[in-house]
């Protein structure tokens, strides 16, 4: 993300404003992942913007506030003055220009962040299918052909290319230690894109209610390695349990604080079929995917990334 | 025969709703014990609840709305509460079916309950006044409004006693809220309350988009019109153009829960995102409707404060003319998470920060006529500093949550709940607080208290800062909105910081009612005899008496140019002067709008329920109401004019003799 401000000002202010941060533990402000990271010096950089007009507008309060007063008789009265083109193009111009600024920021920004924008990398990426449900998350691993519940592993410095959905109320996807999130709605599909440059173990969460359950509705993000990947993917291949269209029914039974689970196997098209039940009225469409799954083409249709169900 | 009710859904094993049950039911039996012992009622009744005078249905909307206040922060406190006692695996002392509810309430009080009618009661009070006019344009559609939100305000507390009410969050997404996640009535007692106060919201905005345009005094011109009328004005045009939709969605919403339609739900090609964006449509304009008659209300404030002309008015007016337009395409910023696309996040994000350009411009300008100004720091002034202060921290966090890159992180997490409630207490509370007290003298004709309107500001501005800054760094530690309970200890000291500071605000809360108390007790020495209650009023309301009579202006009042009050002071004009008075016709007071809410209440009531004959019923005596008093030809009268002067000549006497 490139700006007008020069690079070592925006340096400077930046580290002043993390060591300020700094001091209590906030995870936003101390990101594990290049997005994170970035979305951390966006929201830094308009606030620096803003503090230009904000900063004096609270000085004026205070000290028209206190020079003017009513009993303070040797300050200038003019009762009749209401009108100043210099002021009016002032406190027009000003905000219009930092808006500007902001805006150009803002164009570029939405643009680099963007949710559904692969990360730049040379390294593979992971893909993993994520379903909510109530109240748990489903992590699916199709290209490894395991699956977990409520724990979601990832390699170090991979970007990890999420394909978001819901199986009943809508929430939103969100891992804050490593960049923003994405909504997870029933019937169709949302992706983002995240990667983690540190180990460590993150907090994953719903971010937005969906019922009684939404409070515990949370999950272990693993970053590690890629040996302690491999082990954790060895680790999940060693059990026995088997996603399927049965066993899959049985989990999405609402639960509350679901224990982690982990899949060694999965039914391969299982998340498509999950967005394609809510399809209902749309039937040809329906019977097309089914024929696209027949003839093993559904990695095309998951690559398309839009909202898939209602285009 | 009474569809799903049933003496079950009573919540008598609830006993935080029992108790608060029986407190209600103890302070309104001792309202009615005391109305009754002092004989009251019909004074009640010919004075009150069937009066179609903007200024009597302008103090019942506030009275109301304070009575909802105080129902929405108990539900704050409840919440406050429960947050600060629920980590390391407490559950704290609420349950999540019980929570859910309590935050949804929470905001659809505070928002329809307590917001609207605290500026549709300013409105009705001030602005016939400050134009000249002796009543709204259409005076039953006006307290068909008023009653219309109370039965919307009584089905909502109704709630609370029989059955449940929604627990979906404010604004009511589905699909949590279709039959299917929702079967319940809370959805339902959600919907039908909504629906009959946003009626009765669409009927006052008609009724003052009209007054506005068509009954200004001669001479009154648009760019002569009191900084407050004109946010009115754009405020009106909003709900023109925003309620309908409203309606419109919650009607797809009601299809969809009583005819198993399938506007907004997963099955049936049913898109819940619809929903999403038609609530917000109609959501992003109603905090525009919230915050500008705010903005006229400092406008007004600052000016007469300062003694001195309101600095750049025609720049004012513009801005707000700007955000009028502006607030209607800015509606995706509630949900750039849902995934859009870069193109169209940048849009409404770009949308957003443009906003901004005209807000700064209006405070700027409040700033500028404090500026070479006497300020005189009385109660209302002390809002208006408090409120650049605050609301410009609120505006900074706005535009940075309207930055799609920044708001993937802060999106529903407590940082946005500080933002908007920076905005709307900082912003729009206290314009209403302070317009309360600045015009409380004009709408009753005595002062309010001034030393506890003091330390009610301190106390409220105080509370403020305690209670929502340590949401923002909240939000910065990852903590999102509407959690119940929670496992990370570090939230929770800040969560504590922020309960003191809800007791803070309660204590302004209570220097408020006892403000109140006090001030009419000791009404005769505060009793304000020239109608200029303030001594340095600018603008029409000021020059009739406090309280104005019910004709407002025995002669209409001819304007010259912006603040014609002031004008006619300077020119040494009196406004109270023996003159051959003219009869003058007035409107006819009328119980039916009172009749057919309560009707359209019994409908709403068994709507809930799916009483069907009963909501039948309700309906044809709703249409019977409205028709029986279309075909009424007595709405109205003439004051005769030996009536007029009887009271102006009061006037001019007790005048002589102040």
């Amino acid at each position: 993300m490139r700006t007008r401000l020069p690079d070592y000002l925006t340096r400077t202010l930046l580290i002043a404003a993390v060591l300020l941060l700094g001091g209590c533990d906030m995870v936003l402000f101390n990101p594990k992942g290049q997005v994170g990271l970035d979305q951390r010096n966006l929201i830094i950089l308009s606030t620096l913007l803003m503090l230009l007009v904000v900063v004096p507008v609270i000085v004026m309060a205070l000290v028209f506030s206190v020079k003017y007063r009513a009993s303070n008789e040797k300050a200038r009265y003019t009762p009749e003055w209401a009108h100043s083109r210099k002021i009016e193009t002032v406190v027009w111009g000003v905000p219009l220009l930092i808006i500007i600024v902001l805006g150009v920021v803002t164009w570029k920004s939405t643009h680099a962040l963007d949710p559904y924008r692969p990360l730049d990398s040379d390294v593979k990426p992971l893909v993993v299918q994520v379903i909510a449900t109530d109240w748990k998350w489903l992590f699916i691993y199709p290209e490894l052909g395991i699956a977990s519940v409520n724990e979601l592993a990832m390699p170090l410095d991979t970007p990890v290319n999420f394909r978001v959905t819901s199986d009943g109320a809508m929430t939103s996807f969100f891992i804050p230690a490593l960049g923003g999130q994405i909504y997870a709605m029933a019937g169709m599909q949302t992706q983002l894109h995240l990667i983690a440059n540190e180990a460590g173990e993150y907090r994953g969460i719903a971010a937005n209610y969906n019922g009684p359950g939404f409070s515990d509705m949370h999950f272990k993000t693993l970053a590690t390695d890629a040996a302690g990947f491999d082990n954790w993917v060895a680790g999940v291949r060693a059990g026995q349990a088997r996603l399927d269209k049965d066993s899959y029914a049985r989990l999405a039974r609402p639960t509350f604080n679901h224990p982690v689970e982990h899949y060694a196997s999965i039914q391969p098209d299982l998340f498509q079929s999950i967005i394609d039940k809510y399809e209902g009225m749309n039937r040809s469409r329906e019977v097309e995917h089914r024929m696209e799954h027949m003839q093993g083409r559904i990695e095309s249709s998951v690559g398309t990334g839009q909202q898939v169900s209602k285009e | 025969m009474f569809g799903k009710l049933s003496l079950e859904a009573i919540p008598t094993d609830e006993p935080i709703i029992m108790w608060t049950l029986a407190v209600v039911m103890l302070i309104a039996l001792a309202g009615i014990g005391a109305v009754t012992y002092y004989r009251k009622w019909t004074y009640l009744w010919t004075e009150w609840f069937t009066s179609v005078d903007h200024k009597r249905i302008g103090v019942m909307y506030i009275v109301v709305a304070l009575v909802m206040l105080l129902r929405g922060f108990s539900d704050a406190i409840m919440m406050r509460t429960q947050q600060a006692m629920a980590s390391d695996g407490s559950a704290g002392y609420l349950p999540p079916e019980h929570y859910d509810q309590i935050f949804t309430a929470h905001g659809v009080i505070m928002i329809f309950f307590m917001a609207m009618p605290l500026v549709v009661g300013l409105m009705n009070i001030v602005v016939p006044l400050q134009i000249g006019a002796r009543d709204v344009a259409f005076p039953f559609l006006n307290a068909l409004s008023f009653w219309l939100f109370v039965a919307g305000a009584m089905l909502v507390n109704v709630s609370l006693a029989i059955g449940e009410f929604a627990r979906t969050g404010w604004v009511a997404y589905p699909p949590l809220s279709g039959l299917s996640y929702s079967p319940g009535v809370g959805v339902d007692y959600y919907i039908w309350s909504l629906q009959i106060s946003g009626v009765g919201t669409l009927l006052t905005g008609v009724n003052f988009f009209v007054t506005i345009l068509k009954m200004r005094t001669p001479g009154m011109t648009l760019f002569r019109m009191p900084v407050f009328t004109w946010t009115v004005l754009c405020t009106s045009v909003l709900i023109l153009a925003s309620f309908p939709i409203l309606t419109a969605t919650l009607f797809m919403l009601s299809l969809d829960r009583y005819l198993d339609m399938h506007f907004f739900t997963n099955e049936l090609g049913g898109n819940p995102m619809m929903y999403v964006n038609l609530i917000w449509a109609w959501g992003h304009p109603e905090v525009y409707i919230l915050i500008l008659p705010a903005f006229g209300v400092f406008s007004e404030v600052a000016s007469t404060f300062s003694r001195k002309r309101l600095f750049g008015y025609h720049s004012l007016v513009w801005a707000t003319i700007v955000i009028t337009i502006l607030s209607f395409i800015v509606w995706v910023h509630h949900f750039f998470t849902m995934g859009s696309g870069a193109n169209v996040n940048a849009f409404f994000g770009i949308m957003t920060m443009i906003i901004a350009v005209p807000t700064g411009v209006k405070i700027f300008t409040w700033l500028f006529t404090m500026y070479r100004g006497r300020v005189r720091f009385e109660t209302p002034m002390l809002w208006t500093v408090g409120f650049i202060v605050t609301f410009s921290i609120g505006g900074m966090t706005g535009v940075l949550l309207a930055v799609p890159g920044a708001d993937f992180l802060l999106h529903n997490s407590l940082f946005l709940i500080a933002h908007f409630h920076n905005v709307i207490i900082g912003g729009a509370v206290f314009g209403y607080l302070c317009g309360l007290t600045y015009w409380f003298p004009k709408a009753f004709g005595f002062k309010l208290h001034d030393g506890l309107g003091r330390a009610a500001f301190w106390c409220w501005i105080t509370g403020f800062y305690f209670a929502f800054m340590p949401s923002y760094f909240l939000g910065f530690m990852g903590m999102t909105r509407r959690l119940n309970h929670f496992d990370v200890p570090e939230w929770r000291p800040w969560l504590e910081v922020e309960l003191l500071g809800v007791g803070i605000i309660l204590c302004g809360v209570v220097c408020q009612i006892l403000q109140f108390f006090f001030s009419i007790r000791r009404r005769h020495q505060n009793r304000d005899v020239t109608g200029d209650s303030w001594g340095d009023g600018r603008t029409l309301e000021w020059s009739t008496a406090s309280p104005p009579p019910f004709y407002n202006f025995a002669q209409q009042p001819v304007v010259d140019g912006i603040d014609a009050y002031w004008g006619m002071k300077e020119r040494g004009q009196k406004t109270a002067v023996e003159a051959d008075f003219q009869s003058i016709h007035m409107p006819r007071n009328t119980s039916m709008g009172l009749v057919i809410s309560l009707f359209s209440l019994v409908m709403c009531f068994a709507l809930v329920w799916h009483i069907w004959w009963l909501a039948i019923v309700g309906l044809v005596a709703t249409i019977a109401g409205v028709i029986w008093r279309s075909a009424d030809d007595d709405i109205d009268y003439y004051v005769p004019a030996e009536e007029v002067a009887r009271i102006e000549n009061q006037r001019i006497k007790a005048l002589a003799e102040a």
